[in-house]
């Protein structure tokens, strides 16, 4: 399944996707503690899987609650999909 | 077997009562600030529909963004999941699945099984759900049913520039004042929801065929404007905005099949 979690607003749109086949590969799940924010979370899925997510409370906020991983100028690779063994999260902006 | 599905929106509850896979009671309530105790009305209410007692019914799982606060549910499961296995129930040649409800739209491709394979979801912008358009019909002081049916004779595309509900409004008003039409006014905010609405469709991608689902495809002109958008034809189920309930009602079938 290809989750997108986040929001469209007016300045854009701010979806982080989670491919969780990927997680069903993963066994670490270094995602989690990659994340200097704690935007992600393991939780079990409607199919009784468990598969990353983004936390309830960050849903919202991504464009702000990411943006210290994104500096404007000469920005670093994310945490998040560095530490993801199966290159299964990505952001949209 | 008698099971129910629950689904909490942020505005409405809504309650499927199924026997032997037959939908025989269904109840809808506002929310209102107790949703629990609004949950436990519209149960009893469904329950008085379909003829049983609550204590008949074998297995409930609630959805919707309220769905933890249900006492009575055995189990949860999400929005996206109960709308994905409650579309395909009823319109099997389904494939992708846009739920707009008064506070969230959610975007979901689906499987011939009724399993999720994709979604978005939008929770944050009110301007993409229905209560943007209930809002803006306020101002215009004209009820949900009268601002949906003009913006159909509306004769010319006007872009909204507020990209917010707050200053949309105050756009409302000043395109009143500059004499533009009702109509044209109308289709301007349905354009503006739908191009948010599509904007997370297409993130998931739109396959054939396309169901429309939730309360707000009771709205001719929000129909009209997604369908111009996506450049696609919908089909809408009679009881669109049960569909959530529906699919929970299906889960909790299947649930107590798992308990046996």
């Amino acid at each position: 399944m290809k989750a997108n979690y986040g929001y469209t607003d007016g300045s854009g749109d701010y979806y982080i996707t989670i491919e969780t086949e990927g997680c069903l590969k993963c066994t670490e799940h270094d995602c989690v503690d990659a994340c200097p924010q704690d935007v992600f979370a393991i939780i079990e899925d409607d199919y009784d899987d468990l598969v990353a997510a983004v936390v309830e409370e960050h849903r919202r906020s991504l464009a702000y609650v990411c943006s210290e991983c994104k500096p404007a100028s000469d920005p670093p690779p994310l945490p998040c999909v560095e530490a993801c063994p199966q290159n299964a999260i990505s952001h949209s902006w | 077997m008698i099971t129910a599905g629950i689904d909490v929106g942020s505005k409405t509850i809504k309650v499927v009562i199924l026997k032997d896979g037959r939908v025989t009671g269904r109840g809808m309530k506002a929310a209102g600030l107790e949703q629990a105790e609004s949950a436990t009305v519209c149960l009893r209410q469904a329950a008085a529909e379909a003829g049983i007692k609550e204590s008949d019914i074998e297995q409930i799982v609630s959805t919707g963004a309220g769905r933890k606060a249900v006492s009575q549910a055995n189990s949860q499961i999400t929005e996206v999941g109960a709308d994905a296995v409650g579309t395909v129930h009823v319109l099997p040649e389904a494939r992708t699945v846009i739920d707009v409800g008064a506070e969230e739209g959610r975007g979901i491709k689906v499987s011939a099984e009724g399993k999720v394979v994709d979604f978005a979801v939008n929770e944050k912008c009110a301007a993409g759900a229905g209560s943007f358009a209930e809002s803006m019909s306020r101002a215009l002081e004209m009820t949900l049913e009268e601002f949906g049916q003009i913006s159909l004779k509306s004769t010319r595309s006007i872009p909204m520039n507020a990209q917010c509900t707050v200053f949309a409004e105050s756009e409302v008003v000043s395109l009143l004042h500059a004499e533009t039409s009702k109509e044209d006014i109308s289709r301007a905010v349905h354009d503006a929801i739908a191009s948010r609405v599509a904007s997370m469709v297409r993130r998931v991608g739109i396959e054939q065929k396309v169901a429309l689902i939730g309360g707000v495809a009771y709205n001719p002109g929000f129909v009209n404007s997604l369908s111009r958008s996506l450049e696609t034809e919908f089909v809408i189920p009679d009881d669109r905005e049960y569909i959530g309930a529906l699919g929970a009602a299906l889960v909790a079938v299947e649930r107590s099949k798992g308990n046996k």
